[in-house]
């Protein structure tokens, strides 16, 4: 039994769509993350399944049980913002207690639970202090601590770390997701940061334009995305445009360029038919000969991305790549100018079909 | 800028901060929120007045000039394009306000509309355009005020986390065609190594490193940058025996050879190795035998974390491909290589926490 | 609960209001006027828009250089200047007029140092300095406000860019600003042409458009005070709406700047003998004016009019039962808006209802404001008194109430609004019901505001002239009661008017220090 599920859900304001037609479960226990660009419209589901906002067609459930007319006090979802929206005049306990309190219990039984929660987010040492005396990364912690408190069953992240400096989002977003693990609580995390997704989903939603783009672990959704849109947004790549030239098995192959041609995996496309191949960046070798597929170029630029380095090559038929190479260390092993040839396989190469919008339009992050 | 301090009562926002920018040079500051490279940036602009110290521009001191005749370029991290003007308008405000020549500005706008590529949109309104957008013409407003100097603070703060990726490039490239030296303040490393000539690493109103991203990454002098810049696994350790280049480290029940120089037997020190540099698997020659703890899909990487039998913990990023079949519970040998990529540092005198600390 | 408070609203506030003038109107025996009677009418309502014009222009272009003055140069002198700046409003506006009539007029004011026997008479031109230092506390406020929220980087950026701190400020932060501006501007003018009871004071034998209304009264030509009144309430809405409309639409011209020239103005000393002049234009045309009551006060006291004042022998006795009366009025308006404003302040904060409906309430909220007091005292009187036939007490208390009704609402607005959404809409998710989150969590953080809200509305009632005097027939509150006094229509002598005068203003010094106390509490815990 799901603990969410959307079914055919829209939503408008003043006539313009936010959501889109979203259908889709959310088991229990599971971490979800939503990502997508500003505007996608992952807030408006976020808010939806609280209850702060009504479907304006679909239904939504929680347990199999339709609830569009259940008020946000009886969901049992606590929707934690972006800025975490803790009450200023009270203090670190009288928050995190709130939510008990407010659903009836007795006062020493609703501290006791906040304390408690305290502990799980490792926060209880400072149950007096006041909201403005702590830094970001607490501040999150009594947001979470005050939804756990809650009782809830359902936790509604809104860009939780958004508001963290990059290196602190790096640390804290795995003790988010061991938190919310050790509570068995299930979460959906929503997001505009990809690597945060990836490391912490146990499965990934991407919404573009208030419409679901694919949706499935974050492997699956890595290794054979749904579009060039995912495809570009988890794990970028090169994307090339050309022309089916061979179908068939193990003999499919696409004509790039001055006459290129690339080996592909089997698909369903028909001779002469525009398409669009993508090629990960940490899927292409350079100067490896026992690649399927091989193409000379040179490199135009490269950039130093930490424990890896990515080259930008130009390719001799005008088409550009990206090759991202890790374990180089300290030395680049090309520099600009150099002639290399890159090198991948044929299952590395994605196919889809020619957008009718155009590559541009799909590439646009919005 | 030499020896700049800015003390707010008895807060000092900025200690004594030495720092040296070539013409053409594109230097990023890099550091934790409240280290003070707004502040710093600030100072050069002109926007704060230092309490201490010297700030130079082609070895002219500017503090006594005012703001606008300091002739430098300046992006805020709220983007502050002025709401009540189009987006030509903004543009053309550097050069209206020094009475230019109609013809000049008309042509030195339309060169910057190309250079944004926002022709299509001179006549909209900065409430209508996104936020990349916006932040694409407040750059280039900046640049069509003339200046050669540049200060970005936070430029692409505002923006997706999709969006930075790619237009950090595009802001790379813009300088190196224009030939501008620039200084660009950000909290993200990554976004610093990929771009800049030169890093500058900052705590607490302090600059802590300088160099190249490479060497920032690979040879840090200071441990709060090895954690700081990229991922890392810190293991605390003993000195047991030293060697003309190299000691041996205790750490929890192994020992490791490390590179190291001018250490003390009994000294307490930190290994640091990246995670990218550990391999896994059975067949690994390793006496670190470890119980893998959690794993990750991260696209190329694959994130584990592993534990020793002595409960040290260790993070390891293993290129995809490979040893795909290792799950969580199993059992496996980590090796760090021949110590090429690990770095010995000091243990820092005030713990490893607040070295560390981030806010 | 929100439809009880807008009908409350909509009965209580706004169709008494606007119907009682109507049904006036109707029910005249004839709407004829004599020529004369017409031809003063119109020149006094000519005159009213004239002044409220041009002393709301003057009063921006004063009371803009001291808010920035004290905004941007924060410490101990502008926060003392921030408080100076208050004091018109402190004073209530019969007693204001007393000192300006004092100050400017009689022979111990600036005239015995010039060596004048009175510099200025009574009539328009000392209308005018009245209104001026009055409405000048309106401007300062309202920019005050406008410069603490506005984001100064926008100014920085201009800067950067090449331009001096005079063209910055000149091309971009004016123009930015230039809702706010036109706001002030528009309470100012309102506040201009709905004083009465200071302008009756020292209006001498010149009539504007509150002073013929009242001289009308007095002579019983009701149908001159109605179609007065009423072309008055009438021109009000239509230059409001008029200016509001209109004024946002202005395109901003191309610009043009002079560098040189500007650059100048932006130096230090440019700027210094800026805020010299307007420090220098708000004491000698504001402050001093209105400080200028304590003298003959502090004379009074000492001249052995303090025993009989505390002993209420003579025309004390009638005194201490107005101030009794103001006082009461003032609570009970206080309450019933506390009561009936909370939920319509809920309703504009947070759009709870219908889109369209929250638009129309916010602009009906306006209207008491808008429309000049002695005018809608006109119309509730007859709303209330004659058609209702309620009795003079409440009659009163009702056209406080209405008029004090827009202070309250739009304090505790503003506030609400202040408080971000997410917090009540975590404490949903959390389970909290909407009473359980007004009383935890809305009201803690506004209580401030409710607060000073309360006393704002107090001591509003407390000065309110114009409209209880249409009001009024035997019941006379303070300030009626002290125009009366220094008008000579009721015999005093001139330590007696300075005492009463004296001790009406100390105790609305009190009301507003508190209220200061209040607000400087809120703004440090916030």
């Amino acid at each position: 039994m799901p603990t969410v599920s959307f079914m055919n859900v829209s939503k408008s304001f003043d006539g313009v769509s936010a959501l889109d037609r979203v259908t889709f479960d959310v088991d229990d226990g599971e971490y979800l993350c939503v990502l997508g660009p500003t505007g996608s419209g992952k807030t408006t589901l976020l808010r939806l399944i609280a209850g702060l906002l009504k479907p304006s067609t679909g239904t939504i459930s929680f347990d199999d049980e339709p609830v569009n007319e259940m008020i946000s006090q009886n969901r049992n979802a606590a929707y934690v913002p972006q800025q975490y929206a803790l009450f200023p005049h009270l203090t670190v306990l009288e928050n995190v207690a709130f939510g008990p309190l407010a659903r009836g219990r007795p006062e020493s039984e609703a501290l006791s639970m906040a304390m408690k929660s305290l502990e799980l987010v490792r926060l209880a040492g400072r149950p007096t202090a006041f909201p403005k005396e702590l830094s970001g990364g607490m501040q999150q912690r009594v947001a979470l601590a005050r939804g756990l408190a809650s009782g809830a069953r359902l936790l509604l992240l809104d860009e939780p770390l958004g508001a963290l400096d990059a290196r602190l989002r790096l640390d804290l977003r795995h003790k988010l997701r061991q938190i919310v693990k050790e509570t068995g609580l299930t979460a959906i995390h929503v997001t505009h940061d990809r690597d945060e997704a990836m490391s912490v989903a146990d499965r990934i939603m991407i919404l573009r334009r208030g419409r679901i783009q694919d949706y499935g672990n974050p492997k699956r959704v890595y290794d054979r995305p749904a579009g060039i849109f995912v495809a570009n947004l988890i794990g970028g790549a090169a994307f090339l445009e050309g022309v089916v030239e061979a179908t068939g098995g193990d003999s499919s192959t696409v004509r790039l360029r001055e006459g290129v041609i690339v080996k592909t995996p089997s698909h369903l496309l028909t001779t002469n038919e525009p398409v669009i191949i993508g090629v990960r960046k940490e899927r292409t070798r350079l100067a490896d000969y026992n690649a399927e597929n091989i193409i000379e170029g040179d490199v135009r630029e490269t950039r130093f991305l930490g424990n890896s380095r990515e080259y930008v090559v130009r390719l001799d038929n005008g088409d550009t790549m990206y090759s991202r190479q890790f374990q180089e260390g300290k030395n680049e092993r090309f520099r600009i100018g150099d002639k290399v040839t890159v090198g991948f396989d044929r299952s590395d190469v994605l196919i889809f079909a020619y957008p009718p919008q155009g590559l541009g339009r799909e590439l646009e992050i919005v | 800028m030499r020896g700049v301090s800015k003390a707010y009562g008895n807060i000092k926002a900025l200690d004594d901060v030495w720092v040296h920018i070539e013409d053409k040079e594109y230097v990023c500051i890099v550091g934790p929120s409240g280290c003070g490279k707004s502040t710093l940036i600030k100072c050069v602009a002109g926007i704060i007045q230092p309490t201490e110290g010297e700030i130079l521009v082609d070895g002219h001191s500017v503090l006594n000039v005012p703001i606008e005749d300091r002739k430098i370029g300046y992006v805020f991290q709220d983007i502050a394009l002025f709401p009540h003007l189009s987006v030509k308008q903004n543009l053309s405000y550097g050069l209206a306000v020094r009475n230019a020549s109609a013809n000049t500005v008309t042509t030195v706008t339309n060169e910057m509309l190309d250079l944004v590529k926002m022709r299509d949109r001179s006549k909209s309104y900065p409430r209508e355009l996104s936020g990349g957008a916006q932040q694409k013409v407040a750059v280039g407003r900046a640049i069509e005020s003339g200046s050669h100097l540049f200060l970005l603070d936070e430029p692409l703060g505002a923006l997706d986390a999709l969006v930075r990726a790619e237009l950090r490039y595009e802001l790379r490239r813009l300088a190196s065609d224009l030939g501008l030296t620039v200084i660009h303040v950000t909290h993200d490393q990554e976004e610093a190594l990929s771009i800049a000539d030169r890093v500058v690493i900052m705590k607490g109103g302090r600059v802590v490193e300088v160099g190249k991203p490479a060497e920032i990454y690979h040879s840090p002098q200071s441990l709060f940058t090895e954690n700081f810049v990229g991922e890392t696994n810190l293991l605390e350790g003993t000195i047991m025996e030293i060697a003309v280049t190299s000691c041996k480290v205790k750490v929890g029940t192994h020992m490791m050879s490390v590179l190291g120089k001018g250490k003390k037997v009994g000294q307490k020190v930190v290994v640091a190795v990246r995670p990218e540099f550990i391999t896994l698997g059975s067949a690994v020659p390793s006496e670190w035998e470890c119980r893998i703890k959690e794993v990750s899909f991260l696209g190329g990487l694959t994130r584990y974390t592993l534990e020793d039998d002595g409960g040290l913990e260790i993070l390891a990023h293993v290129p995809s491909g490979e040893s795909s079949s290792l799950r969580i519970g199993e059992r496996t040998n980590a090796s760090f290589g021949d110590g090429e990529h690990m770095l010995l540092f000091d243990y820092p005198i005030e713990g490893l926490g607040k070295e560390l600390a981030l806010e | 609960m929100y439809s009880i408070a807008i009908a409350f609203f909509l009965v209580i506030i706004v169709i008494p209001a606007i119907a009682g003038i109507l049904v006036q109107l109707l029910t005249l025996p004839s709407l004829a006027l004599s020529a004369p009677v017409l031809s003063r009418m119109s020149d006094a309502v000519s005159w009213s828009f004239i002044i409220g014009l041009i002393v709301s222009s003057l009063d921006i272009l004063a009371g803009i250089p001291l808010a920035w003055l004290i905004v941007r140069k924060r410490g101990r002198w502008t926060t003392l200047l921030d408080s100076l700046a208050d004091i018109p409003f402190v004073i209530p506006t019969v007693a204001l007029g007393f000192s300006i009539l004092e100050f400017w007029s009689s022979s111990s004011g600036i005239s015995s140092i010039i060596g004048v026997g009175s510099l200025i008479s009574p009539g328009s031109l000392l209308i005018m300095l009245l209104h001026f230092a009055f409405s000048y506390p309106v401007i300062v406020r309202v920019m005050v406000g406008e410069f603490l929220n506005y984001r100064e980087t926008y100014e920085v950026a201009a800067r950067t860019l090449g331009a001096s701190a005079f063209t910055a400020v000149r091309t971009v932060t004016f123009p930015i600003l230039r809702p706010g501006i036109l706001a002030a501007f528009l309470l100012a003018l309102a506040r201009s042409l709905s004083e009465t009871g200071a302008t009756i004071v020292v209006a001498g034998a010149f009539e504007n458009g509150t002073v013929f209304i009242k001289n009308a009264r007095d002579a019983g030509i009701t149908t001159a005070v109605v179609i007065a009144s009423l072309v008055m309430i009438v021109l009000s809405l239509v230059i409001f709406a008029l200016i509001k409309v209109i004024s946002p639409r202005l395109k901003l011209g191309p610009m043009r700047v002079w560098p040189g020239f500007e650059k100048k103005l932006s130096t230090h000393s440019a700027e210094n003998s800026r805020d010299f002049f307007s420090i220098l234009v708000f004491v000698i045309f504001v402050l001093l004016p209105c400080l200028f009551i304590a003298f003959p006060a502090i004379e009074a006291v000492g001249g052995g009019t303090a025993t009989e004042a505390i002993a209420g022998s003579g025309p004390w006795k009638a005194f201490w039962s107005s101030m009794l009366l103001s006082y009461g009025i003032a609570i009970l308006a206080t309450l019933v808006n506390i009561v009936s404003g909370l939920p319509v302040a809920v309703l504009i904060a947070r759009n709870q209802l219908n889109s369209k409906v929250t638009k129309i309430v916010d602009a009906l909220v306006d209207l008491p404001i808008i429309v000049p007091s002695l005018a809608l005292g006109v119309s509730l009187n007859f709303f209330w008194g004659n058609m209702g036939a309620l009795p003079e007490f409440w009659v009163i208390v009702l056209a406080h109430t209405t008029i004090t009704y827009s202070y309250f609402v739009r304090a505790m607005s503003a506030s609400i609004q202040g408080i971000p959404p997410e917090l009540e809409e975590s404490a949903r998710t959390l389970g909290a019901m909407p009473l359980r989150i007004f009383r935890k969590i809305t009201l803690p953080l506004t209580k401030y505001s409710l607060l000073s809200g309360a006393v704002l509305v107090f001591t509003r009632s407390v000065d309110e002239t114009g409209a209880t005097s249409a009001v009024a027939k035997t019941l006379k509150t303070a300030p009626v009661l002290l125009v009366d006094w220094i008008k000579g229509t009721v015999n005093v002598t001139a330590p007696e008017r300075a005492l009463g005068v004296g001790i009406l203003v100390l105790t609305s010094f009190f009301a507003l220090v508190i209220l200061r106390l209040i607000t400087l509490r809120g703004t440090k815990k916030g």
